[in-house]
């Protein structure tokens, strides 16, 4: 037999990739009910695939969730359910506008009114509800300073709290998975994944995703800087006059607070040759949450946000 | 295909770990290293040009950008490993930013750990100290297989070409693999990312030229082949009836359809049928490829086994002598009772005996503590509940390590590398 011994080289893709499965697996070796949350965003449309490359020809061993501001891109959740239906996998709803109804928070009032806040409490309470002891998320190190010094499991306490000071080692690909009951720990697959990284992964992957990442003529107007889409969400104030221009999407957050770029680019291809040049982090320039403070993302991770 | 779908097909990633203190300039130089190849974006620059008005600076702290938590930017000190990426058109870089402190050796370790390559800054002025060889011990004993020692602040010795070479004498002594010695500036950027005009006696590469072009493909261990079960795909739908994968990360050799197996620890002998992926079957896997085999024979086979090359099997160990990093409060003593964590598979543990533990100071080894403290490095000999499939640490870097659990607080208290495995 005559099979090469030679060891072929393998890109960073290839790396990034076989280290996402791997805490895939682990995860649903380790943990009694994972959950693994989607928003329709190329992260987490990334962590569906890699989902498939850990799993199959088996099922997901753990249902797929959506936390739901009901301040959407309509465009996303139409994705969302057609991508899911495609999986054959489970799909919970967890809705914000259930949490306002049940008076568990308190709707914000003005033009600058979100519902982003608000979701921290809707996902520790489907967590709580459903008992699950895992939730693997798509976020990343490279989105915000404090995300680069958190872990690939993350441990929360019982009041879905993280405590930056108080982590555990994370050495080699070992990762300390145990949780006490009403405890649960975060994962992120794809930790050390950059922005480009995952573009030039949807491109290698072929993935498709949610039209409003692509260059596309919308009502939009100006504030702070951003270009926000006009929506019911919305309300603007005096002198933010609406204007059609031709962006797209970085994020896929809720409209209240994520902002679009002027942009021409209308495939993966030209997307990429964007991002590549671009002189601004994808959250300081479309996300108005991480705006508020110096320590805006750690304060909300803290109580538990995503 | 565009150029920079081409560049994702051939850009090779490696993991780095940067070791030093605020004082050696660490910091300046990895603000230097992403500032120089155009890795900071503009709200970012702002960011710290804003946080250094605020402190009084007259200059742009480019350190700032490594601080990520608020404590850390109220003491301006470093609490934890950062992880954080860069590009350059030649390689895809992954830092762990270990902060250099006595205190907080478990830090290095844990960067280390998966590190391809450490740097170590070292102050021109004091040459190699006491914290030097520290790291490089560390660096050592993780078996982190090629070390850069950036001597900063050259500008501070008058660009010195006798100071530089003194210390490079002084560095050769500490047996670190694959040594290269770069000069630098991290505050003017000389031999950082570009060259240095006032440093023409030193002709070899800036420290991101050797960054790029350091040869790591042969890193991988792929000599004997290991590959621990991780997850057992058994999807019983109709299409795939009989279907049984044993899914899992390669950690070492090269896996091929028709290769013998044994399945460790029960020692049955079967072939694999095949190696693939959700996308196909493969025509080899190799470290650290996540890939699904399939046996030919239909054996009892479950996550925490290992499949291996029955000509050179790894260690069925009831007991480890293992050089152990503790990374909790509370001391290890004898007698202690712990969860071991080794590649997919957990056990029970009794320390038997703490052998020896090493002097921060001297490096030196001190016979039979009577506990280790956190941030100590020691051996000790473990007696297991279960067998455990080991090779030395030395041999491979995923089957030779582990971690330590506390079952009561569920912590992560140590590290451990195995150093002898016994039957």
């Amino acid at each position: 037999m005559s099979v090469s011994r030679s060891a072929p080289t393998l890109t960073h893709l290839d790396e990034l990739e076989a280290e996402a499965i791997h805490i895939f697996r682990e995860v649903a070796a380790e943990l009694e009910r994972p959950v693994l949350l989607f928003s329709g965003g190329k992260d987490s449309i990334v962590l569906l695939r890699l989902a498939e490359k850990a799993f199959r020809p088996g099922r997901f061993p753990f249902p797929v969730m959506h936390v739901d501001t009901g301040h959407n891109f309509p465009e996303v959740i139409e994705f969302r359910d057609r991508r899911v239906a495609e999986l054959g996998e489970r799909l919970i709803v967890a809705s914000v506008q259930e949490s306002i109804d049940k008076g568990r928070v308190v709707e914000e009032t003005g033009p600058r009114a979100s519902r982003n806040r608000l979701q921290t409490t809707t996902l520790l309470d489907a967590i709580a509800e459903h008992g699950f002891d895992a939730a693997i998320g798509g976020a990343r190190r490279d989105e915000e300073r404090s995300r680069a010094k958190e872990r690939i499991f993350s441990f929360r306490d019982e009041f879905g709290q993280w405590n930056p000071r108080a982590q555990r080692p994370e050495l080699w690909s070992l990762y300390n998975a145990r949780v006490r009951r009403g405890e649960h720990v975060r994962v992120f697959p794809i930790s050390n994944w950059t922005e480009l990284d995952v573009w030039q992964y949807v491109a290698r992957e072929r993935l498709e995703l949610p039209s409003i990442y692509f260059a596309h003529e919308r009502e939009v107007f100006r504030r702070d800087g951003m270009l926000y889409a006009v929506s019911p969400y919305v309300q603007r104030m005096e002198g933010e006059e609406p204007f059609v221009a031709s962006v797209r999407f970085r994020t896929v957050g809720d409209m209240t607070c994520t902002g679009g770029v002027l942009s021409e680019a209308r495939t993966i291809e030209e997307v990429v040759a964007e991002i590549a040049a671009t002189r601004v982090t994808e959250r300081g320039e479309t996300r108005a949450d991480d705006r508020f403070s110096e320590a805006a993302m750690e304060d909300r991770k803290r109580v538990g946000y995503f | 295909m565009s150029v920079i779908s081409e560049q994702a097909q051939s850009t090779e990633l490696l993991r780095l770990v940067t070791c030093g203190s605020v004082d050696d300039g660490k910091s300046t130089l990895i603000g230097r290293l992403l500032y120089d190849t155009k890795q900071i974006f503009v709200d970012q620059l702002a960011h710290i040009e804003e946080a250094s008005r605020r402190r009084g600076h007259d200059y742009v702290d480019l350190a700032l950008l490594t601080d990520g938590l608020r404590a850390e930017r109220e003491q301006g000190i470093t609490i934890d490993v950062a992880y954080r990426s860069f590009v350059t058109p030649r390689r895809r870089f992954q830092l762990a930013d270990a902060p250099g402190h006595v205190q907080y050796t478990r830090n290095m370790v844990t960067g280390a750990s998966t590190a391809d390559l450490g740097v170590v800054l070292v102050d021109a002025r004091q040459g190699v100290v006491e914290q030097t060889r520290r790291h490089a011990y560390i660096l050592r004993i993780l078996r982190v297989p090629h070390v850069v020692v950036a001597v900063n602040k050259m500008d501070l010795v008058d660009w010195s070409r006798e100071r530089f070479d003194e210390i490079a004498r002084d560095l050769e002594r500490l047996g670190l693999p694959d040594l290269r010695v770069i000069p630098i500036s991290a505050l003017h950027g000389d031999n950082v990312v570009d060259g240095s005009e006032a440093m023409p006696w030193y002709a070899g590469p800036t420290l991101l030229e050797h960054l790029e072009t350091v040869e790591i493909a042969l890193d991988r261990d792929l000599d004997a082949r290991r590959f621990p079960v991780q997850w057992v795909i058994r999807p019983m739908s109709d299409a795939y009836h009989d279907y049984r994968g044993y899914a899992g990360q390669v950690a070492g050799g090269v896996w091929s359809a028709g290769d013998e197996v044994v399945v460790l620890p029960a020692g049955l002998r079967t072939r694999v049928e095949a190696v693939e992926t959700a996308d196909g079957p493969l025509e080899a896997a190799t470290p650290p490829l996540s890939v699904t085999i399939r046996l030919a024979d239909d054996l009892d086979v479950a996550r925490g086994d290992m499949l291996a090359d029955p000509a050179s099997p790894p260690v069925v160990a009831r007991e480890l002598e293992a050089r152990i990093c503790w990374m909790s409060d509370r001391p290890l003593e004898p007698r202690a009772r712990l969860a071991v964590k080794h590649t997919t598979r957990t056990v029970r543990a009794i320390v038997d005996e703490l052998v020896s533990v090493v002097d921060v100071h001297t490096l030196d080894d001190q016979p039979s503590p009577e506990r280790l403290g956190l941030n100590d490095i020691g051996v000790a000999r473990l007696r297991l509940a279960e067998p455990l499939c080991v090779d030395p640490y030395e041999e491979n870097r995923a089957t030779g390590a582990f971690i330590l659990l506390d079952e009561a607080t569920n912590e992560t208290v140590g590290a451990g590398m195995v150093l002898v495995g016994t039957a």
